[in-house]
Parts: C-alpha cells; sequence; structure tokens
C-alpha cells in the first residue's frame, strides 16, 4: 500500500493532471460538484457530489450522428472523436458500484459504443468513506463503503492519503504517481476501517434490505394497493431520476443548428407524463403508474434480468432530494409490509 | 459504412402506394439499389427524416422478397405526415433490423395458420403471409381473417385480390365495419366474424391489429376453445432506442423493441398489464 502525506495532495494531483483531465469532487457555488481540477482547487469537505458521477460516461446530453440535408438527399456524419484519457477522483462506494450497473444496460449487446469509448478512457479512483450519512444505505446491496471498487482506491486519514492499485488502468496510474508516495502498512486504514464501521452500524438505514421484493413477487407487487397512496404527492419533477446514477432513461432528438440537424440524447425521465405518450394514447396514464415504473424497474425488473443485482446502490440522493420526501426505501418497506 | 446501429443508414424511396386514405405503402432500398439488410418477418425498422423525427415500422415486405423492403404506414402525426407528402427519389434514413419476429422457422412450420388483422395491423402480418406463401411446402393450411373500417381502408386490397385470394390452399375473409355501395362481401366486426367462421381449433393464430380489436377477438377464441399459447400477437409502445437501452418500451421486465414486438398470449399473461 502507498501512502502520501496530505500537504503532498496538490503534487499530487498536479502529478495525475500531467498527462490526462483530472476531475475531482470541490465545491461549486456551495454544492459538491466534479470539476476539471485546475491548480489550487480542493477537494470539497462533502461526504459526495449533489449529481452522480454518471456524467462522465453517460452526459446528460450527447450528440449521436449528424446530417446534411441537400434536395432530397441525405449525407450520414458520425460526429465522434476519440474521447480524451481522464481520471475521476474521489468516487465514492456507492457510485462506483454505479457504473457496472450502467455496464449491464449500456455494454451489453448490443453494445453502446458511445458509452464504451469513454468507459475505456476512464480510470476511477474512488475514495473509502469515514463519515457515511444517515441516507445512506450502500450495505444494503452488499457494497462495503470502507473498501470501494474502482480502478484504484483511496483511504484518507487526518494526515495521510493511502492508494492502492486494483486494475491494469490503475496501476498504469500508480506509475506515473509513485515517486511521490512512500511504502506502507495498512494498519491507519484497517483503523479507520473499523471506526466507519462502528459508524455505519449505527445509520437508521443500516438494516434496510431489499431482500423480500426479489424472486417471483413481480405480480403481487405491481398489483400492489399502496402504489396509489404512495404515489399521491409525487409532483413528477423527475429529481429523482436525474440525481440517480443507476437511472439510465433517454430520449432522442434533432436540432436543426441552421447548417444540418444534429441528433442528439439527453436524459430523461420514466416520471414524466410524455415519457411513454404515443400517437393513440399513453401506457402509463397516470402518475401512479409512472411512478410505480421507477421503483418496479429497480427493485423488480432490473434484479430479474440481472441474477438478482439491485438497480439502486444505495446513494440516498434521491432520500435527500425529493421535494416531498419519497423515496425507495419507504416504498420497498411499505411493499415489503405487505408480501408479509 | 458503420455498424453502430445508432447511426442509420441512408435509404432511398423507389416507390410509393396509396393503399387507403391514410395509409400508403413506400418501396426502400439502399444507395447501391440493393436491400438495407435482411430481416425475419415481424422485424421492425427506424425509419426518420432527419429533423422531423425517427419512428418504429414493421417491415411489410417479406424476407423472400430479394429486391427490397416495403412499409405501410399510417398518417398520424409528424413524422408520417412528412413521409405522406414526400415523392419518390426522396432519401430517408433506416437503421434495425430489431425485435424478435415471428418463429417461422421453428413453432410455426407445419402448422395450419390463422391469421387475424385489423386496419394497419396486416402490415406485420403481411411480412408473415408472403413469407409463408413463399415458401408453401413448410406450412398447412392458410386462413386470413382481415378487417376493416371500410372497403377504402383494407390495406394491401389489390394483393390480396389478385394474389391471395388466387393461391390454393390460402381461405380468405374479409369485412367490413357498415355497409356500404360496391361491398357484397361480409360486414361486421372482426371478433364476431371470427367466431361465425369457427375456425379449426388446430389452427395457430396470428393477430394483429387495434387494442380494442385484440382484447374482444382473444375472448371469442378463448370461448371457441382455443388456447392462449396457440396465439400470437405484436405489441406497440412508444420507442426511442430501439435496442433496450432508453428505458421507454418495457412491458415489466421486457423491452418491446427487444424482446417483441411478437409475444404469445401466455408470456403477455405473466407480464403486468400496462399496454
Ligand atoms: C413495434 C412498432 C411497429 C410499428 N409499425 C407500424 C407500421 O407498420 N405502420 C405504421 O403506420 N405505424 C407503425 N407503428 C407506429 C409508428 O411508430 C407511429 O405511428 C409513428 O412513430 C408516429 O410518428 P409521428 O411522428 O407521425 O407521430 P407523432 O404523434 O407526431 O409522434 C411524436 C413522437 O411520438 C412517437 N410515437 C408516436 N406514436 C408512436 C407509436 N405508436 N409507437 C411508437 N412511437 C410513437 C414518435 O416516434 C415521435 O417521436 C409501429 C410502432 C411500433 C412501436
Ligand atoms: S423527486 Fe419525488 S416528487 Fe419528484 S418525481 Fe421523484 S418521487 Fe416524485
Ligand atoms: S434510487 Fe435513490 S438511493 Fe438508489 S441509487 Fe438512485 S438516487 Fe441513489
Ligand atoms: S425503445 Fe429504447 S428500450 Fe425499447
Amino acid at each position: 500500500m502507498l501512502k502520501l502525506s496530505l500537504k503532498k495532495l496538490d503534487e499530487l494531483f498536479a502529478a495525475m493532471a500531467q498527462s490526462q483531465a483530472l476531475y475531482i469532487p470541490a465545491d461549486n457555488g456551495g454544492q459538491a460538484q466534479y470539476l476539471r481540477w485546475a491548480p489550487g482547487m480542493k477537494m470539497t469537505a462533502a461526504l459526495n457530489t449533489v449529481r452522480s458521477a454518471k456524467d462522465f460516461f453517460f452526459p446528460q446530453t450527447e450528440g449521436l450522428v449528424n446530417f446534411k440535408m441537400t434536395g432530397k438527399t441525405i449525407e450520414v456524419i458520425d460526429p465522434r472523436t476519440e474521447a480524451e484519457d481522464f481520471v475521476v477522483f474521489g468516487v465514492r462506494a456507492c457510485d462506483a458500484r454505479s457504473f457496472s450497473i450502467l455496464d449491464k444496460v449500456f455494454l451489453v449487446d448490443p453494445v453502446d459504443t458511445y458509452y464504451q469509448n469513454r468507459r475505456e478512457h476512464g480510470t476511477i479512483v474512488t475514495m473509502a468513506c469515514r463519515q457515511p450519512e444517515e441516507t445512506c444505505f450502500c450495505t444494503s446491496f452488499g457494497i462495503d463503503p470502507t473498501h470501494p471498487e474502482g480502478d484504484a482506491v483511496c483511504w484518507m486519514t487526518d494526515d495521510a492519503l493511502y492508494f492502492e492499485a486494483v486494475t491494469p488502468k490503475g496501476e498504469a496510474l500508480k506509475e506515473k504517481i509513485a515517486s511521490l508516495f512512500e511504502e506502507s502498512d495498512d494498519a491507519a486504514v484497517k483503523a479507520q476501517q473499523a471506526e466507519t464501521k462502528a459508524v455505519l452500524d449505527r445509520l437508521p438505514l443500516h438494516t434496510f434490505t431489499a431482500e423480500p421484493l426479489g424472486g417471483d413477487v413481480l405480480m403481487k407487487v405491481f398489483d400492489s394497493p399502496s402504489w396509489k397512496s404512495l404515489s399521491e404527492a409525487c409532483l413528477g419533477c423527475g429529481t429523482c431520476t436525474f440525481v440517480c446514477p443507476t437511472c439510465q432513461c433517454y430520449d432522442v432528438r434533432d436540432f436543426d443548428t441552421g447548417n444540418g440537424i444534429q441528433r442528439f440524447r439527453c436524459w430523461d425521465s420514466c416520471m414524466y407524463s410524455d415519457f411513454t405518450l404515443m400517437a393513440h394514447g399513453n401506457s402509463r396514464n397516470s402518475q401512479v403508474e409512472r411512478f410505480r415504473q421507477r421503483f418496479m424497474h429497480k427493485l423488480v425488473y432490473f434484479p430479474a434480468n440481472n441474477d438478482g443485482e439491485y438497480g439502486c446502490v444505495g446513494c440516498g440522493r434521491c432520500l435527500a432530494k425529493c421535494p416531498i420526501s419519497m423515496n425507495i426505501v419507504k416504498v420497498a418497506k411499505c411493499l415489503e409490509g405487505e408480501l408479509k | 459504412m458503420n455498424t453502430e446501429t445508432l447511426i442509420p443508414k441512408v435509404g432511398v424511396v423507389t416507390d410509393i402506394r396509396i393503399d387507403t386514405p391514410d395509409v400508403k405503402t413506400f418501396r426502400v432500398v439502399g444507395l447501391d439499389g440493393k436491400k438495407v439488410f435482411e430481416h425475419i418477418p415481424g422485424q421492425c425498422a427506424m425509419l426518420s427524416v432527419p429533423g422531423v423525427g425517427e419512428g418504429m415500422f414493421s417491415i411489410t415486405s417479406s424476407p423472400t422478397n430479394t429486391e427490397f423492403m416495403e412499409f405501410s404506414i399510417k398518417k398520424c402525426g409528424c413524422l408520417t405526415s412528412w413521409l405522406h407528402a414526400m415523392e419518390v427519389g426522396q432519401q430517408i434514413t433506416i437503421r434495425g433490423p430489431y425485435g424478435n419476429g415471428f418463429p417461422v422457422e421453428t413453432a410455426l412450420k407445419g402448422k395450419d395458420l390463422l391469421f387475424i388483422a385489423g386496419g394497419i395491423g396486416l402490415a406485420p402480418l403481411r411480412s408473415v403471409i408472403n413469407y409463408v406463401r413463399d415458401k408453401r411446402e413448410n406450412y398447412g393450411k392458410i386462413q386470413i381473417i382481415y378487417g376493416s373500417r371500410s372497403k377504402d381502408d383494407l390495406v394491401d386490397y389489390q394483393e390480396i385480390l389478385d394474389e391471395w385470394m388466387q393461391d390454393e390452399g390460402v381461405e380468405v375473409n374479409l369485412t367490413i365495419d357498415r355497409e356500404q355501395e360496391g361491398w357484397d362481401g361480409h360486414v361486421g366486426f372482426v371478433p364476431n366474424y371470427v367466431k361465425e367462421l369457427n375456425p379449426d381449433l388446430s389452427k395457430t393464430v396470428l393477430m394483429c391489429g387495434p387494442p380494442i380489436m385484440i382484447k374482444f377477438t382473444l375472448a371469442g377464441l378463448k370461448e371457441l376453445g382455443f388456447q392462449e399459447t396457440q396465439v400470437y400477437t405484436t405489441m406497440e409502445l412508444r420507442m426511442k432506442c430501439a435496442i433496450g437501452k432508453c428505458g421507454r418500451c418495457n412491458i415489466g421486465n421486457k423491452y418491446v423493441c427487444k424482446d417483441g414486438p411478437v409475444f404469445r398470449f401466455d408470456e403477455l399473461d405473466e407480464l403486468p398489464n400496462e399496454y
């Protein structure tokens, strides 16, 4: 394991940013956000960023294809350039797991090469959590916030940063920065992990599990009478889907630049009334159905298609941000209560 | 040019046939004059006019047609109105094929087939019908029950008269909703007509049409003694990506663009009733 004095953190960022873009969670007008690092930029003290890290691989808007139209003819132009190499530093365990969930959508046949291109060029350096908050429940999905997944993993104590490379990409990054570090044992990391685990045990959602919703209860859950009361206050604002690291729904639209047509995709939300609107009707006509779709997808449909893996990583963003304080834990608990 | 599924190919419209007051059938080939891709009956393609929109359409021609693909398109909105207004020689974009298609080489092989269609619902079935007619030896008897609002709303009417009705071993039963001058055929709704005709229970049924027709016809078929495992249909939901990723067209954990659009009714029974 490698160790670096926190005094040398700026040097570390400079070394990482030398050959590629570096993004770190930083303060942006009082909100924690991933920003492209520039000399002098400090890491945020906030536990996690307001928006998730999915933008790096699945940006909010992204050009797909351009067209030039002349008379009756159409020219199709692939607008893509090779993505640049980049490092995302300080990703939390929940967001790190969200990438493997998005992979199960975008990298299965037929592969989404836009996503794949970015995925291949990105190196993820994760950061173990020290002070998880009361909205956190990543442990409910088998995630260990004291030892996140990633190309490389870091732990931060009061005075030092510990670094461990995991994948070949992580090893490649390690080579570039190793000269700044010294070798160290893992005693300090072990001690910190034990402390954090004690904090985790005290978190209110620590014992939550979505387990009872697995298996073949699909139709029972779908037909639950509770959807109506659960969704009653939902504004259909879509906040929960936009902040969610695993929400992957998108829209495809054309934009006339005056000099050709740009076809792009942008995040969309199953909470919106026009999401499934067709010329002859709407398969999810009311907010009850749209609300149900979001939670059924994460807790039942996604697991049904992916060996039981849930489409939620317990990051707590939707708990913190929903204007009516509705969230996936309330929904799951209510449904599970009915199954008993 | 490329194998990227979200990046379409260019197609040229080489023929436009007016079928009904609101349905036209378009013939499409690639820039090289050949078919843009091969498909299985029941599969679809995303057609688009850049700047106007993109939409999913059944490939109504049979895969046994080696020269071109055809799409029967009902005018109902932005894109479809644009398509209806275009002229021969216009280029459009096309990507596909998408979806599972009908099991013509497996479950349907050797069976007596009953096709039931309403209105534009004939589009996906025409691909199967012409496929089966071209590979006659592989299938049993064919019966086609097809209905529309009026005589003028029967899609592919000329082909039905000139080709399907002339084939041996193909029985065609047409019906229209209301009496009309110059029509001496059957009058009445499809579900009732199916019950009147009382088709043999050994037949495998392929049914496409408006949701209301599907609902009543299925009920009628069950009354006659048909099992859900004998009846196939196609589903239509809003689509964008056509590859199971934009999250739009699901019924439960199935994506209609990828796992459908063809479903057997017993398969639909296991899914939430949300379509
Ligand atoms: C699997 C499948 C097969 C289809 N086959 C045929 C066919 O063979 N012939 C035919 O005429 N129509 C078919 N449709 C319906 C056709 O896709 C829509 O009628 C068409 O997209 C409407 O586009 P619009 O821009 O004219 O309508 P608008 O209402 O202006 O469309 C607005 C937006 O809604 C979307 N949209 C509207 N209605 C539908 C719909 N029913 N399904 C999916 N997206 C929709 C469009 O993509 C567009 O982006 C099929 C649909 C599906 C899903
Ligand atoms: S954030 Fe809350 S109110 Fe907004 S769509 Fe989600 S559940 Fe509904
Ligand atoms: S559903 Fe909520 S808690 Fe789960 S991953 Fe999405 S935003 Fe985080
Ligand atoms: S159309 Fe995107 S998932 Fe089916």
